[in-house]
């Protein structure tokens, strides 16, 4: 046994609302730059779609990700010489129109147009090149609350298996978003395919990051990694992807979209896993036994050989003290209601998703949903979600763990309705469920009230065990572009360490060490 | 000093200093700009057939010119392989791969020039560098109806004197005498070629400098510890 710690996450997708917060705060902090205007490092879909970029799930498309061939698990683009032999031209690299080409709009020509009949419109100009753009035909959100027809939608290849053309009448429609962020596997197929090495996963959290200085723009990772969530810079000609604001995380703070939520659908958490059988867990022969495996990596923080063992490994104290605390352990492994996004896939993503149960609401009242024993929360299976569609998004296709996990999320709801409304704690549908009331009341305060200190249990990095002399780095520039300040870089100065991204973190001369 | 000797006496060893330094230089001092600085996300169309007529194209013909041009004179020999055998295969391979990389290297040049998005994201020197390398190559070519009559006639006394040349470049003991009677269009290749090394630094050609055969040998995952393990 290897224990490692990971900083993980978990996206409530009951209670999201689409209302992009996340992106946005994300946007402006980290892609506000030339060559990745195009880059979301955080978006949110709208469910059925194909997403962003267009069909990313299809990996008959893109070939990201890993599959079991012959016993071995291979990165799906080939092995290591396949995978070199392509280099001169990715053949499963999107292009940018997949994405969207960024564009902005003419908005001086509203101050400076001359005088007319007819008000001055501010038209669409490429970001690429500058050209004018006629008609945006796509963007980054082009399906956002269900916008466009269903045949283009229904693309969405978690339909798999299941009889779509019933949810193109609108009284059947259904909707869900879904946020999406680098998930800081355990199993990255980003750094797996990295020709130069410079992807590579903290040891201390788990955090997935590219060495600025060290990639040299192949851009397999771009292609490799399932979820396109590794995004080639134009301009820099490097890659660059979501930090999961380490900055923040290493000061104890969470992440910006996390922050930023107002629906209070994010939760951060440490879960210490067993890093030495990550392969063979990865490697699981049937695609349904995925979830369950990857649940089985992780370990029980409060066992005190786990905890023997993750101090002998160099996890500090305060972090197994994190990981006693984590609402991510509690909703993946005490309640069972998080799941990992396309475990198919095989990298064992860390950022989890409670699955949607649908406001069906009109529906009840008229009777027309089976309920459960209190005659007023609708069954699981009676949602307007199809089962089989969660199934396929967040667990290779299995249901039965889907099921039950809303049906707990349904019975904690009616036993807190018997609570506060009849006045009598009504236990029936806890017991079916099989949770305890002490359970059900812990999910009402993490999922209903969802305060801050119970959302982020996030220890802070410890600086004062880093092997460089962090005192060197008093008074320097903080980050930069690899440049001087003013812009130019210049061979006099030698850059610092540069573990970062997307910028260039300034390192000063170890001082003190000689 | 006479042209002839500054630029085939003293030009290479100026082009190879600045190929090397420069290339240490930007290597240690402005890393980030190190990369291939590929355009495929903003036009993927033709770029399979271009960039890899190119690519192969260019590298058969880099093999070609070291194993050819420095291989000490003997070895040819030992193996049974006669001079004017030696350039024929020099001008077979010359021309098959010398063809696929102007092929590839034109579409490249064409998509540059044409092609609105990856001409506003290029910099100048990109089009600069792919301009010279087509003239170097097409110089390159424009030997080979000269070697054909050269080897027609048995005589290869062009080629080795152009392989003792570089060999006396390499072993640091010029000797541009040799080549003072070879045909111009030998040298001008040849100082179009030399100016190639010149430019490297400054160029995105620094990516040959990080060909990945590391990959090939390496675990797939990989992680790094920044601090230190207290038992």
């Amino acid at each position: 046994m290897k224990v490692r710690a990971q900083m993980a996450m978990v996206l409530n997708l009951d209670k999201c609302i689409g209302c992009h917060t996340c992106s946005v705060v994300c946007k402006n902090v980290w892609t506000n730059r030339k060559g990745v205007e195009y880059a979301w490092f955080n978006n949110v879909e709208s469910k059925p779609g194909v997403g962003y970029p267009r069909q990313w799930e299809n990996q008959k498309i893109w070939n990201g990700g890993w599959v079991k061939r012959k016993g071995r698990l291979e990165l799906k683009s080939g092995g290591r010489a396949r995978r070199l032999s392509n280099i001169f031209a990715n053949p499963d690299l999107p292009e940018i129109d997949d994405y969207a080409e960024p564009f902005t709009f003419d908005y001086a020509h509203l101050q400076n147009a001359p005088l007319s009949e007819a008000a001055p419109t501010a038209r669409p100009r490429s970001l690429i090149d500058g050209s004018r753009m006629e008609k945006i035909t796509w963007g980054p959100n082009w399906e956002d609350d269900l916008a466009g027809e269903f045949a283009q939608r229904s693309r969405d290849s978690n339909f798999d298996d299941v009889q779509k053309q019933m949810y193109a009448e609108f009284e059947n429609t259904f909707h869900m978003y879904l946020p999406r962020l680098c998930n800081h596997c355990l199993n990255p197929a980003c750094i797996a395919a990295c020709p130069s090495g410079s992807i590579y996963k903290r040891e201390e959290d788990g955090i997935v990051l590219v060495d600025q200085n060290k990639c040299r723009g192949w851009r397999m990772c771009v292609s490799a990694c399932p979820y396109k969530k590794v995004y080639y810079n134009w301009q820099s000609g490097k890659a660059e992807k979501c930090i999961m604001c380490y900055p923040r995380i290493e000061s104890g703070m969470p992440t910006l979209c996390a922050e930023a939520c107002v629906g209070r659908i994010r939760y951060m958490g440490v879960i210490l896993y067993d890093a030495d059988r990550i392969l063979e867990m990865a490697g699981q022969d049937r695609e349904r036994d995925l979830y369950r495996s990857q649940l089985s990596l992780f370990l029980d923080p409060s066992r005190p050989e786990v905890v023997e063992q993750a101090r002998a490994d160099g996890v500090p104290d305060s972090w197994i003290g994190a990981a006693r605390n984590s609402p991510v352990y509690k909703m993946a492994i005490d309640w069972k209601i998080a799941f990992p996004i396309h475990p198919e896939f095989r990298t064992l993503p860390m950022v989890w998703y409670v699955p949607p149960l649908s406001p069906v609401q009109s529906q009840i009242d008229q009777g027309r949903l089976p309920t459960e024993v209190d005659g007023a929360i609708p069954k699981a299976e009676a949602l307007r979600l199809p089962v089989r569609y969660l199934a396929n998004l967040l667990t290779a296709g299995d249901e039965a763990p889907i099921v039950s996990a809303l049906n707990r999320l349904i019975a904690m709801r009616s036993y807190q309705r018997s609570v506060h409304v009849g006045g009598n704690a009504d236990r029936r549908a806890l017991d079916a469920a099989g949770l305890s009331e002490d359970q059900a009341q812990e999910m009402y305060r993490y999922l209903a009230i969802a305060n801050y200190e119970d959302r982020f249990v996030i220890p802070t990095g410890h600086e004062e065990l880093r092997e460089e002399d962090v005192y060197a780095f008093q008074g320097s520039n903080g980050f930069d572009f690899g440049k001087e300040p003013g812009g130019r870089s210049s061979p006099f100065r030698r850059p610092e360490r540069h573990e970062v991204h997307p910028m260039v973190f300034m390192r000063r001369p170890q001082a003190g060490k000689a | 000093m006479n042209l002839q000797l500054f630029v085939y006496g003293v030009y290479p060893y100026i082009a190879g200093t600045v190929f090397l330094v420069g290339s240490a230089l930007r290597f240690d001092r402005d890393p980030y700009s190190w990369k291939s600085d590929s355009s495929q996300l903003l036009s993927k169309a033709n770029m399979r057939l271009a960039s890899n007529l190119f690519h192969v194209g260019i590298i058969a013909i880099f093999l070609g010119h070291f194993v050819g041009l420095l291989t000490p004179h003997v070895v040819f020999h030992a193996l049974g392989v006669s001079d004017v055998e030696h350039q024929y295969v020099a001008i077979a391979a010359g021309l098959a791969f010398g063809s696929l990389c102007l092929i590839g290297g034109v579409l490249l040049w064409l998509r540059r020039l044409l092609n609105q998005r990856v001409r506003s994201a290029g910099r100048r020197m990109d089009m600069f560098i792919l301009s010279w390398l087509l003239v170097t190559l097409s110089l390159g070519l424009s030997t080979i109806p000269v070697s054909i009559a050269h080897a027609r006639a048995g005589d290869p006394s062009v080629m080795l004197a152009l392989a003792t040349y570089v060999r006396s470049i390499a072993i640091f003991q010029p000797d541009p005498a040799v080549i003072a009677g070879v045909p111009v269009i030998f040298k001008v290749h040849l100082f179009f070629g030399m100016t190639v090394f010149l430019l490297f630094p400054f160029t995105r050609l620094v990516h040959i400098w990080s060909v990945p055969f590391g990959y090939l040998f390496r675990a797939y995952q990989v992680v790094r510890r920044k601090s230190v393990i207290v038992r």
